[in-house]
């Protein structure tokens, strides 16, 4: 069988693999990373979404092959050792971003990416397009746009461009 | 999904090769491929994954836009050379799929498909783009053969595409809320090879050209030049999303809107 080796929240792992197996269940499964959902399991609800290599991706539709030499980032690598929320997090909080919490890991990683990837700051439209691929059906998405507009300035240290709000 | 061999080659003549192989499949960005797979609609004794060939990247002269064939749908919409040679590419690219299937989804692996419901195709066919393989040269007018079926060899990997400079374009799409893939999708462009317009979403047979949308344009490139020209609704889609009639009226819409937007 093929061998996986990978770094997962900064730590390296080798893992032996069926060529078919998803990235997502090498996380779950042989990693017991399981806060990195599985809903639709067809590439549309987003709740798998990881960073892979800096880029939000669904773990759902990438083989666990293609990820070798690969750095990947899951919700569970997010806080500071001490507990300290990342700011994405923490305002998903502040904000009540949530309410069944299942959508939540993958809104959190394509969230980071959309404003790392945006450093000339975010509309509130630019904020929904980038969470196409993300679907909640709790909250209506309202608390999780104000979530991540008030991460902006946190994540990048400075005030979101008066142009962009 | 069933299991199957994973090779991962680091040249093109080694992936060739390698594709040789009884039911062996090339794998690019997977966000099709995989689907497949997990549907058990393919059973592969071989995935070959291209990620290592070398072939993403892009290049922008004046007169045209290359873009490797592992160049992802991210790449491109992010792309400052591209919207600033063609914006319509990069806007295409932009309104495919979501944030997270752009960042693996590739051109070469669009056009290697040719779902009927595809972006890509339409901009190859409306700016009479060229298609590179490993061994050849293929103009998109001889390379979309129908739905999920191009001129492509067994085995014959395409490196990259080029897409001559237009003086205007635009696409227009009416997606698919949920899958964001067009019901219909119209690219207009008015370039070196004069004025092309390419519906995709719409035809049983794939992406096709408009001829009466385009001779009315060639002579007056206008939206109300497009007015009062009816689309046949035969040979188009009728599924649960649309039906054909509907489908052949979106066609006018959107190609309005299209013209509209390209100024």
């Amino acid at each position: 069988m093929p061998q996986v080796t990978l770094t997962v929240n900064g730590k390296s792992a080798s893992v032996e693999v069926e060529a078919r197996t998803l990235l997502v269940e090498l996380l779950r499964e042989k990693l017991a990373l399981t806060g990195t959902h599985v809903g639709c399991d067809t590439s549309q609800c987003g709740a798998c979404v990881v960073d892979v290599d800096g880029v939000s991706v669904k773990s759902c539709t990438m083989l666990a092959v293609q990820a070798d030499g690969a750095k990947v980032t899951t919700i569970e690598g997010l806080a500071a050792a001490d507990g300290t929320l990342h700011p994405m997090q923490e305002m998903f909080r502040e904000h009540h971003a949530l309410q069944c919490g299942f959508c939540t890991p993958g809104m959190v990683m394509s969230a980071i990416d959309l404003v790392k990837s945006h450093p000339e700051g975010l509309t509130e439209a630019e904020i929904r397009h980038g969470l196409e691929g993300n679907l909640c059906r709790c909250t209506g998405y309202h608390n999780i746009v104000k979530a991540i507009a008030a991460a902006w300035p946190l994540m990048h240290g400075k005030a979101m461009p008066a142009a962009a709000e | 999904m069933y299991d199957f061999a994973y090779q991962k080659p680091s040249s093109v003549a080694d992936a060739v090769k390698a594709l040789g192989a009884e039911d062996a499949k090339a794998l690019a960005g997977g966000q099709t491929f995989i689907p497949v797979l997990k549907q058990r609609l393919n059973k592969p004794s071989v995935v070959v994954d291209l990620a290592r060939l070398g072939l993403a990247g892009i290049k922008v002269t004046g007169e045209a836009v290359v873009i490797g064939a592992m160049t992802t749908h991210g790449a491109v919409a992010a792309s400052a050379e591209i919207r600033r040679a063609i914006p319509a590419l990069a806007n295409l690219a932009s309104m495919i799929g979501d944030e997270a299937v752009r960042h693996r989804g590739t051109i070469g692996g669009s056009l290697a498909n040719n779902d009927p419901s595809a972006c890509y195709p339409s901009a190859a066919l409306a700016l009479g783009a060229t298609i590179t393989t490993d061994r050849r040269a293929i103009k998109a007018d001889d390379f979309f053969q129908g739905m999920f079926t191009t001129a492509l060899e067994p085995g014959e990997i395409i490196t990259s595409v080029s897409f001559p400079v237009p003086a205007k374009a635009a696409y227009m799409k009416f997606k698919n809320p949920a899958s964001r893939y067009a019901m219909v999708g119209v690219f207009v462009a008015k370039g070196p090879a004069g004025v092309r317009v390419a519906i995709t979403g719409a035809g049983q047979g794939g992406v096709f050209r408009h001829a009466a949308f385009e001779t009315a344009l060639s002579a007056n490139w206008s939206a109300d030049a497009l007015a009062g020209i009816a689309t046949p609704a035969d040979g188009l889609n009728s599924d649960i999303h649309a039906s054909a009639e509907y489908r052949a009226h979106l066609i006018g819409v959107m190609a309005r809107r299209a013209v509209a937007a390209a100024g």
